[in-house]
């Protein structure tokens, strides 16, 4: 596989560290109900199909990204600074 | 047919004619006491055992592809009893000792080969914790020995035991686990429930489910609906999907797991290795072949097949534990989707809707486990209750704080 990183273009999946789900970067308030913590903490969507995922560029630019990739193609369909993403969910 | 060497004999004479298909093929029926999504390993030993067990025979298995065409036939085919905790341990000693009475029962040779599996140790520290492990597998009536340096270079003199970074201290032997045929086990079950009377059911897939008030009714399939009065789920690495058409959200991510064997070699592994600090794994099969695997590839995978990283990964920690093999040429490799549960701990549990059942979260455990999760889930779903040797496998526990994290890695899916 290969990732196209906003910052630093096409590079090998080598160079990134795999999280998980996106939605893990929404945790949930500290005064959030024991299930809000529970499904933050827990539960997955786990498609088969585009997923939205948390990649980090470590030997890169150390940028957390927010990638969808397809898990049954392993094509990625997009890549965002996690930053930018996260902004753009609220 | 009852197999023997009689008839082995017998049919040697006279052309090999007198074998028959070993299951049929039936058309399912409109409706049956219990319905098992997917038969791989889990799902026909549950099928045989609820049969065998409980008498409850009017039972399908519906898979979507053919028998054993998952996990079961893509594993490495280690079998062991070697966990610590509780909920864990007597579960493993229970399927092991299925095991060691499977070929019997079923009248099937599953080619169990106790040929022993060490785990091996890099530092006191590393030490410390097998002989910690193995006092609590002994504890639990399972063997396992403690071996120093002299012992390992007596066993395994074969190894690379003066690594910079990984000097061999020692290892723990765990005498009774081994490997099986894969496939084998795979067919025994099938055959054993088929002449109890289950229909299996291939190219069958369940496309949703019927559930009314609460209670299953039967599924939606792709040869048309299906009543049942209950329904047990043992999808493995498509749990996820399953579940969601139930309504369920499960703490489970699919994972790839890639595996790989080398041409026909003569004997020289005689045991299974583990070198965990390495992430390899390796036995040699019947036929010869170096059978080994590694990690996972660490992302979220249906695939079936992983990439090349991680190839380059497995060969380089097997290089560096016996440079031999780096004279064998690597034949095959395949990719596994894995059900990588929260905790690395199965689920073998009830849900919130009335006859439904599911048996998910194997992570890449799931080949050692088919007898006692067979047992255990026939068991659960039969009665009602929990088997004595799988109780602690519950949904709930994510929820409770009840985890039982084996390795200690805390709320991740892909590092058990």
């Amino acid at each position: 596989m290969r990732i196209i990183c906003p910052l630093c273009g096409d590079r090998d999946s080598r160079e990134f560290h795999y999280r998980g789900a996106a939605k893990l970067i929404n945790r949930p308030d500290g005064d959030a109900s024991d299930q809000a913590f529970f499904d933050y903490v827990y539960l997955r969507d786990n498609p088969a199909g585009p997923n939205r995922e948390l990649w980090f560029h470590e030997t890169g630019c150390r940028s957390w990204l927010v990638a969808e990739r397809n898990t049954v193609t392993h094509e990625f369909l997009s890549v965002d600074l996690a930053e930018t993403a996260k902004r753009g969910a609220k | 047919m009852r197999y023997s060497a009689l008839q082995v004999f017998l049919n040697g004479l006279t052309g090999n004619k007198g074998w028959k298909p070993v299951w049929r093929n039936p058309d399912p029926k409109p409706y049956y006491d219990v319905i098992i999504i997917g038969g791989g390993g889990h799902g026909l030993s549950t099928a045989y055992y609820l049969a065998k067990n409980h008498g409850i025979t009017n039972v399908a298995v519906l898979e979507r592809g053919y028998l054993g065409g998952g996990n079961v036939g893509r594993n490495t085919t280690i079998v062991r009893a070697n966990y610590m905790l509780e909920g864990n341990s007597q579960f493993y000693s229970h399927s092991l000792k299925l095991w060691e009475g499977l070929e019997a029962d079923l009248n099937y040779n599953t080619m169990l080969s106790q040929r022993g599996q060490v785990m091996l140790g890099h530092s006191d520290g590393q030490m410390d914790a097998l002989a910690r492990r193995g006092n609590m597998m002994r504890m639990q009536g399972d063997d396992a020995v403690l071996w120093g340096k002299d012992e390992v270079r007596k066993h395994l003199y074969y190894l690379n035991h003066d690594s910079a970074r990984f000097p061999i201290y020692g290892g723990l032997m765990h005498w009774r686990g081994g490997t099986a045929r894969h496939d084998a086990v795979a067919w025994g079950y099938a055959r054993g429930a088929d002449q109890r009377g289950v229909d299996l059911i291939q190219n069958c897939e369940v496309k949703g489910f019927r559930i009314e008030n609460g209670k299953v009714l039967g599924v939606d399939t792709s040869r048309g609906f299906i009543g049942a009065g209950k329904v047990g789920m043992t999808v493995a690495g498509r749990s996820s999907q399953v579940g969601q058409m139930a309504g369920l959200r499960l703490p489970i991510e699919s994972h790839v797991l890639q595996a790989f064997v080398t041409e026909g070699l003569k004997p020289i592994i005689p045991h299974v290795v583990s070198f965990g600090m390495g992430h390899f794994y390796i036995s040699q099969s019947d036929k010869g072949g170096l059978v080994f695997g590694g990690d996972l590839d660490m992302y979220n995978s249906y695939a079936q097949r992983g990439n090349l990283p991680m190839v380059e990964h497995v060969a380089e920690a097997g290089m560096a534990l016996m440079p031999m093999i780096g004279k064998a040429k690597m034949l095959r490799s395949w990719g596994g989707i894995m059900d990588m549960s929260m905790d690395g701990t199965p689920i073998i549990d009830k849900t919130v809707i009335d006859g439904f059942f599911i048996n998910c979260g194997w992570c890449y455990g799931g080949f050692k486990a088919v007898p006692g999760s067979g047992d255990a889930f026939s068991h659960l779903i039969a009665t009602g209750n929990y088997h004595k040797a799988a109780d602690k496998f519950l949904l709930k526990r994510f929820e409770t704080g009840h985890v039982i994290d084996e390795t200690g890695n805390g709320a991740t899916p892909n590092l058990h």
